[in-house]
């Protein structure tokens, strides 16, 4: 599971998707050209620290300051689902690639 | 137990904003009776009706037509939805996409295009569009990509160009597409009319899954796709849009909303935009409740356990083969209908060219109904 998600990578919400909250679910919402994804309040805590700049570890350590307590797979696997769906991407920053 | 009647908002509005189009396919999903130009919504009217749409809880706004470029506004109202923190996404035939078009929509707002292809080379593409499109569409694919939209490239499948569906996916790829959808065509309207040039054979299909189940693994990462197959040959039918007056409403370029693209043809009332509030065509109109839930079922669909899962089909394929459109979809092994669907599969099945996929040429071209001819006269009253 954490192959895909590096601890050094930094991820961003993809291109193609558009994060916002929305005033009639009370949700924060993920927007896609065919898929609507209403999040929890964590899963909006988590993509709005997925700016490109917040890395993976940075993420877990934040989250895990806001709610007191250990959030690290949760974090992962989300990030995880997310990416194997191409909502989110996460170039490793230690690829120079990226 | 029945269901309880949905009454959330919707998720996205379907805003054809124009019959109009260059383009004359057979297989065109705008109703056989096209509202002029001068009857369509203002674009006061569309700010309108976006703005009730947001309220009811819309997020994603589909604009598609007919060709939504032919729309001199189009610009203003992506501009209005977006500003309304929905997801914009264009429908479109890419005739008119030209580079400062493009960059005016980009700077409204506009998040995603999709753009439609008939065939993998000018020559058949050009045949099935009723005019010569082919390379506008291709260079403003390419239009799209360089002002770094992402790109959804969509294809309708059917018996004449399902067979150079490995030479479109090479498009895909190179074009770099972002998602590809490959939808066989849904026979109602202009379609079924069409049917007997359209219809894929059995072999045809089989052909086209595995050229499709390749290219998934191939572009894995890079793009996604997406293969709806025909429901003629599936046992069951598919819930229409999510269900009836469920996830998604249409607003024709007259004002007439709809819970589903095709139901212009069934004998409901209508509900229009410029008569009523959208919040009460969602969720009190007679037409928007006709269908919603399943208390409206007779049998088999009644009693079926999979009334939840696919609701008893699609309504307008009911009507439109069975002139009932209570029945239970005619595509459904379990419906008395059934018939009336293996027939045209066993014509689609049978003839001098229904054999395994040959190379595309005159010898296995079917007879296409003169569409062209036949749009035209509605575009009179222009
Ligand atoms: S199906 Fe073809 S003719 Fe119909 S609106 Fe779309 S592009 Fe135009
Ligand atoms: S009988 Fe009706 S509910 Fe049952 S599978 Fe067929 S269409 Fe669906």
């Amino acid at each position: 599971m954490n192959a895909t998600v590096p601890r050094t990578g930094r991820p961003h919400v993809a291109r193609f998707a558009k994060l916002r909250y929305d005033g009639a679910r009370e949700r924060h919402v993920l927007l896609g050209p065919e898929t609507v994804v209403v999040l929890n309040p964590t899963g909006a805590d988590i993509l709005e620290l997925c700016d490109g700049h917040h890395s993976v570890a940075d993420i877990v350590d934040e989250l895990g300051r806001r709610y007191d307590r250990v959030v690290d797979d949760e974090v992962t696997q989300f990030l995880a689902r997310l990416a194997a769906r191409r909502w989110v991407e996460i170039p490793d920053a230690t690829n120079p690639d990226d | 137990m029945p269901r309880t009647p949905m009454t959330d908002g919707p998720l996205g509005v379907l805003a054809e904003l124009t019959h109009a189009c260059p383009l004359a396919c057979a297989y065109c999903s705008n109703p056989l009776e096209l509202t002029k130009r001068s009857d369509e919504l203002s674009t006061d009217d569309w700010r309108r009706v976006l703005d009730q749409a947001a309220e009811l809880g819309v997020l994603q706004c589909h604009l598609s037509g007919g060709e939504p470029l032919l729309r001199r506004d189009v610009v203003d109202i992506v501009a209005h939805a977006s500003g309304l923190g929905m997801y914009t996404n264009l429908v479109t035939s890419a005739i008119g996409l030209s580079r400062p078009r493009a960059e005016a929509l980009r700077e409204a707002g506009l998040d995603h295009v999709q753009v439609s292809i008939q065939a993998d080379e000018a020559v058949l593409s050009d045949r099935l569009a009723g005019i010569s499109s082919f390379d506008k569409k291709i260079e403003a694919a390419r239009l799209v990509k360089e002002l770094d939209w992402p790109l959804t490239l969509n294809v309708v499948l059917h018996r004449q160009n399902i067979d150079r569906i490995e030479a479109i996916l090479g498009w895909v790829e190179e074009l770099g597409a972002d998602r590809v959808e490959l939808a066989n065509t849904q026979y109602y309207g202009w379609a079924l009319r069409n049917r007997a040039g359209l219809l894929p054979s059995r072999e045809q299909l089989e052909h086209a899954e595995v050229v499709t189940r390749a290219a998934r693994d191939r572009l894995r990462g890079r793009t996604e796709v997406i293969y709806v197959i025909p429901d003629y040959y599936s046992q069951y039918p598919k819930p229409c849009m999510g269900g009836w007056g469920s996830r998604q409403l249409v607003v024709g370029p007259e004002g007439d909303a709809w819970p589903c693209l095709a139901a212009h043809e069934l004998p409901l009332p209508r509900a229009n935009v410029n008569e009523h509030d959208l919040a009460w065509i969602w969720r009190s109109s007679p037409l928007f409740s006709a269908f919603r839930g399943t208390d409206w079922m007779p049998d088999p669909c009644a009693s079926c356990e999979r009334r939840e899962v696919d609701l008893g089909g699609c309504r307008c394929q009911a009507f439109q083969l069975t002139g009932d459109m209570h029945r239970t979809d005619p595509v459904c092994v379990l419906s008395p209908d059934r018939h009336l669907v293996d027939e045209a599969v066993a014509a689609a099945n049978s003839g001098p060219d229904s054999g395994a996929p040959a190379s595309p040429g005159p010898a296995r071209e079917p007879v296409l109904v003169p569409v062209p001819a036949l749009v035209s006269r509605p575009h009179r009253a222009d």
